[in-house]
């Protein structure tokens, strides 16, 4: 059903333009399509930060504008649209305007790539987990450029912590999504959530699966520089880490994209993990949107995890966050990678 | 081997740390039942301080309206900022034939006032206390200046017997 809507989409643009200015603007269409999630995304999630924040310190978070608080997030977002954009004078200016959509760009390029259903997905490509994890580390160039750029020191220390936790964060991360690619033998998306129809990837693949989901969640907090591993911004040290320096919408860039991050790591994870957009045995498969609807259930679920690490442990310094990965994480998940091709081999899998 | 005792005692410990959090969020997400959250404006008929809070100043009066106030002016000179001004009077007690003074207006300035707990140290009669009213919000400043003895009162017979 919701196929047939880009269809016809599809086939009155074709009845007023040539095929290929079509092309050009069904383009242009979700291109635009892919910002307003981005921002509606962003703010949810902002709002559902607080508001889980909120539940787990015995109060209640944002709750006076809107329903239940829901409109908060867009009365700070205008806020910070109407502030000036500050910069320090010594600043490298050129870089420094340009950080943030490194930031925002990467985050675009990586949401292209996530199947919200089974027809909603803008870019399907053969290597597509390749392409996720190697686009949402350029993430980091952003990050990176803005502590250097500010020529502040606070801003610079948390870019090189930023560079340490995502060199070393970054090889968790792509070896457990490895794991889950010897499971499934393919790197497309829509091909790996096809494959867990008889069976979500976390139960087929048992207990690497479930290693590899534990040592991903680990180092997907990593990667989205959430507690407990935000040295990035440790505001107890560093002020506000990189985006120090940072005000108005620029600094509502970053803060957004650090949100649509810890979406895009979630939806890997349930992706690779949970099945997708497939329903729990496969209940609602003949209802239209259902697909959009469990997507959207367990990236929530996903998230929620995320927060509630973020509400639970106290954060680490940086050489015990390095000590996790190379000793820890790095090794198992190397064994991990071995378990699961030998399960694979001997058929073990379910 | 420590390593492996190491990642297990460490997971461990960690969900125990959820658990924990995670029953706070469970109960308060599904009942609301340990929120400490106060929705001020809404909830003002019900919102009642604690008793050693200090609201303001104000001045004891018993059911008779009269109220322990001798007029010595130890209030308004134990006070940093001015905010207490005393206008007093004398009058002949038929009695014992002497002035006794008394109070007119004891006037207290709450819009200068910063909750020190000076003045009420100081007054020996404990005339004034602490009112755990805290909602003094006003439109004229004018408002927050207040007479604390009750018009028409009078001083307490003194009784021989120790508060």
């Amino acid at each position: 059903m919701i196929l047939n809507i880009f269809t016809d989409i599809h086939n009155l643009l074709l009845g007023l333009m040539s095929a290929k200015a079509v092309h050009i603007t069904e383009l242009v269409l979700i291109g635009v399509a892919y910002l307003g999630i981005f921002a509606v995304l962003g703010l949810f999630l902002v709002w559902l930060e607080r508001r889980v924040a909120g539940f787990f310190q015995l109060r209640l978070g944002p709750n006076r504008v809107g329903p239940s608080g829901l409109f908060q997030t867009i009365a700070d977002a205008l806020k910070l649209v109407s502030k000036e954009l500050t910069g320090t004078v010594k600043a490298d200016k050129q870089l420094y305007k340009i950080a943030p959509y490194f930031v925002i760009t990467t985050a675009l390029m990586a949401m292209a790539l996530i199947p919200f259903s089974q027809e909603i997905q803008a870019f399907d490509i053969n290597i597509g987990v390749f392409f996720l994890i190697s686009v949402s580390s350029i993430g980091v160039l952003g990050i990176f450029l803005a502590g250097w750029s500010s020529n502040n020191k606070y801003s610079l220390i948390g870019g090189m912590r930023t560079g340490i936790q995502m060199i070393s964060y970054e090889l968790s991360v792509g070896m457990a999504v490895v794991t889950m690619v010897v499971l499934a033998g393919t790197l497309q998306i829509s091909e790996i959530v096809e494959l867990q129809k008889s069976g979500w990837f976390i139960f087929t693949g048992h207990i690497p699966a479930i290693i590899a989901f534990m040592i991903f969640m680990i180092a997907g907090t990593a990667e989205s520089n959430r507690v407990p591993f935000d040295l990035v911004e440790a505001e107890s040290e560093l002020g506000a880490g990189f985006h120090t320096e940072y005000s108005g919408m620029r600094f509502a860039y970053y803060f957004l994209a650090e949100f649509v991050n810890m979406f895009i790591i979630a939806s890997i994870a349930v992706v690779l993990f949970f099945g997708g957009w497939l329903s729990p045995f496969g209940i609602t498969d003949a209802i239209p949107f259902a697909g959009l609807f469990w997507f959207t259930v367990k990236v929530i679920a996903v998230i929620f995890i995320f927060m509630w690490f973020r509400w639970t442990f106290p954060r680490f310094r940086i050489d015990q966050l390095l000590t996790l990965e190379w000793k820890y994480l790095l090794p198992i998940n190397m064994v991990n990678i071995v378990l699961m091709a030998l399960m694979v081999w001997l058929g073990l899998t379910f | 081997m420590s390593y492996f005792s190491d990642i297990i005692n460490g997971t461990k410990s960690l969900l125990i740390g959820m658990r924990i959090t995670g029953k706070y969020f469970f109960v308060n997400f599904l009942t609301r039942k340990d929120v400490i959250t106060e929705q001020y404006p809404d909830n003002l008929e019900t919102l009642n301080m604690f008793d050693r809070y200090r609201g303001e100043v104000t001045m004891y009066h018993n059911e008779n309206n009269e109220h322990r106030c001798d007029a010595c002016t130890l209030c308004e000179k134990a006070c940093p900022n001015g905010s207490i001004e005393i206008i007093s009077d004398k009058e002949l007690n038929p009695e014992t034939g002497k002035n006794v003074r008394y109070i007119v207006k004891h006037i207290y300035h709450l819009e200068m006032c910063t909750m020190c707990g000076l003045c009420i140290e100081a007054c020996p009669q404990d005339a004034i206390q602490w009112g755990q009213n805290f909602h003094h919000v006003q439109y004229d400043r004018g408002k927050l200046t207040k007479v604390l003895n009750k018009p028409g009162s009078k001083i307490m017979i003194k009784t021989k017997e120790k508060k």
